[in-house]
């Protein structure tokens, strides 16, 4: 009882710092409902136009749905190369694996804008830039390392000897794979797979570099809408995508969780 | 068919495995028969496991054959064994139920459901485990568990049933109950079990014949009797029971060795081959105790010694008695003898012809320790 003021003082600084932490986001929302066409705060009025804008302008939309395809086919080839890369490490013996799995990992690590460059480089070369190719190669580079961590994770707790356990009881390796290995590492695939899409999705430094006018994911649709004019429908887009991605990764956190307790 | 025709006979020929500069396996050879419970009895790293995991196709031999029901099986891969194992572990999926566990087999062979069924239900009743099959493995008990590793490993009738200390993860209590019904499962099943522990008293109730294993080979193969009471070298006579080995300055003449120990002589059936040094082994029950007063009777061997601990078992008591040259003798006697108390001076007696004449190898005491 004689620590009750030094604990409210304590609950008061981490209301303060969780305030600090989520503000910037919550304010997003009330702006996208904005009546006039500026980006003040507090807004004035009430109206749902930003939202029907982006709807309906084609510069919007068009480079809402090249995000999703990219983010998509990133989503996937970042799944299967890094699934496959953190089981082969999980069965690696060697002191190499440990260094491998670092090298895997340092797209995670390297500053965007240094990544970015050298994309951009290598890509004018190969006239990569401003494809979806392009894009896709870029992102599932900056994505695997987060489903390797994820698909690891599950492995970590996995059982091998299961694998031994079914082939005792008639399972050759493929089957042992589908049946046994795959069912229990599927939490950890999914969860990198949601992160990998997110990855993607949200991904505004190299997208820069290697987007063209024909080719503009949302995120830079964004970033040159606000700057070329104070257009309140990026408030409208940030809103969606806020709880668009709030959704996925709670449910990527959730299943997660859920793998490593059983 | 009669029960025993659904086991197979079990050949191991020569079977050596090497790891680098480590003999894991040293030609080690071992034919069992169709439908026997074989135990595999040593203590850890002395090969019994290598050997099951050769069997069972999880280890690959570095030379050697292996044939089950006459047919050698060295280049099949582990799934296309068709042997049943049960590890210690359980190892049950823990994403299926008890029963998609144990129809995982039959599922892989392409059953249909009613057979499939039908095999299942068989195979849990079987274990005593026929009201859990909606639960998953976490659910239930460790040696529940084991069971359904038990049915899941015979639901498709293998002619072969391997078992790697399956009794190791649970308490002694449980241990004895499942032992009788794994017993009980392998009269009824009539399947060659192969069963591998450390666990000297496990192995004299459960098996058949016992096989010892040393330092990557076979000491010794035969029933628990012959262990007991006929073991061919120390290691084998000091891992099965308790025993009291003597050793001294030893004369040979004629058919007879005869140990000095701290001055006092002692004479036991038999001779060694040149060059070993003679140990005489001796059971607890074998030996008696008596005060010195007591007359020697012929064929009878006396030692002096000093009682160092006396325990009342109820059903007799146990004597350790410290000898004049420091081992320790280990004595079990009935209630009608007199009793003894510990300081007391006592003449530890035996006939010759239950004392075993033993080479001496050190290698039996390294692992005793």
């Amino acid at each position: 009882m004689r620590l009750a003021p030094f604990r409210i003082l304590l609950g008061l600084f981490c209301l303060l710092v969780a305030v600090w932490l989520v503000m910037p986001t919550l304010v997003i929302i009330p702006m996208s409902f904005n009546e006039k066409k500026s980006l003040a705060f507090p807004p004035s009025g009430f109206s749902w136009q930003w939202y029907a804008n982006f709807f309906t302008n084609p510069d919007w939309l068009s480079s809402f749905f090249n995000s999703l395809r990219v983010a998509g086919l990133v989503a996937v080839a970042a799944t299967l190369i890094g699934t496959l890369a953190s089981l082969g490490l999980s069965r690696m013996k060697h002191a190499g694996a440990g260094l491998l799995r670092a090298i895997l990992i340092t797209p995670m690590i390297v500053p965007g804008v240094v990544l970015a460059i050298g994309i951009y480089a290598v890509y004018l070369d190969y006239q990569l830039v401003g494809t979806t190719t392009g894009f896709v190669i870029a992102h599932t580079m900056l994505a695997i390392p987060f489903v390797i961590i994820a698909v690891s994770a599950s492995l970590e707790v996995f059982d091998v000897r299961l694998e031994t356990a079914a082939a005792s009881l008639g399972a050759d390796r493929f089957t042992t794979f589908r049946t046994v290995t795959l069912p229990l590492i599927a939490p950890g695939i999914l969860s990198g797979l949601l992160f990998a899409f997110v990855t993607s999705f949200d991904e505004i430094i190299v997208a820069l570099f290697i987007t063209s006018p024909y080719l503009k994911t949302l995120p830079v649709q964004i970033f040159t809408s606000i700057t070329r004019d104070a257009d309140p429908t990026v408030t409208a887009v940030g809103t969606i995508i806020f709880i668009a991605t709030t959704l996925i990764i709670s449910a990527g956190l959730i299943i997660s969780s859920k793998s490593t307790r059983s | 068919m009669t029960a025993r025709e659904r086991g197979a006979a079990i050949d191991i020929k020569g079977a050596t495995k090497r790891y680098g500069n480590f003999t894991a396996l040293d030609d080690v050879s071992l034919h069992i028969e169709p439908g026997e419970f074989m135990t595999l009895l040593g203590p850890s790293g002395s090969g019994k496991t290598t050997t099951l995991n050769v069997v069972a196709g999880f280890t690959d031999l570095t030379s050697g054959d292996l044939a089950v029901g006459g047919k050698s099986i060295v280049a099949l891969p582990a799934h296309k064994r068709n042997i049943g194992v049960v590890f210690q572990h359980y190892a049950l999926f823990p994403h299926m139920t008890v029963g998609k566990n144990v129809a995982y087999p039959l599922t892989l062979r392409g059953m249909d459901k009613p057979a499939r069924d039908r095999q299942v239900a068989r195979a849990l009743d079987m274990v005593k485990m026929a009201d859990f099959a909606h639960r998953y493995p976490a659910e239930l008990s460790g040696g529940q568990q084991q069971r359904v590793a038990l049915a899941r490993a015979i639901v498709f009738d293998p002619p072969l049933l391997l078992m790697d200390e399956p009794l190791g993860a649970l308490d002694k209590k449980l241990r004895e109950w499942l032992q009788l019904e794994i017993k009980r499962i392998h009269r009824e099943l009539g399947t060659t079990f192969v069963y591998v522990t450390h666990d000297q008293e496990e192995a004299l109730v459960l098996s058949d014949r016992i096989a010892v294993f040393n330092q990557g080979r076979i000491e010794q193969v035969g029933t628990g009797r012959q262990l007991y009471d006929e073991p061919t070298t120390l290691f084998v006579a000091k891992f099965i029971g308790e025993s009291t080995s003597l050793r001294g300055d030893a004369q040979t003449s004629g058919n007879e060795t005869s140990l000095t120990i701290a001055g006092q002589k002692i004479v036991a059936g038999g001779k060694l081959a040149g060059g070993q040094k003679p140990v005489v082994l001796l059971r607890p029950e074998k030996l008696s105790l008596a005060s010195a007063k007591t007359p020697l009777t012929a064929g009878q061997n006396s030692l002096t010694g000093e009682v160092s601990e006396a325990i009342y078992l109820g059903s007799g008591s146990k004597y350790q008695v410290t000898l004049r040259d420091g081992s320790v003798a280990i004595v079990r006697s009935s209630l009608e003898a007199a009793p003894f108390s510990i300081g007391d001076t006592v003449d530890l007696r035996w006939s010759v012809v239950d004392a075993k004449l033993l080479a001496d190898d050190n290698r039996a005491d390294m692992t005793m320790t």
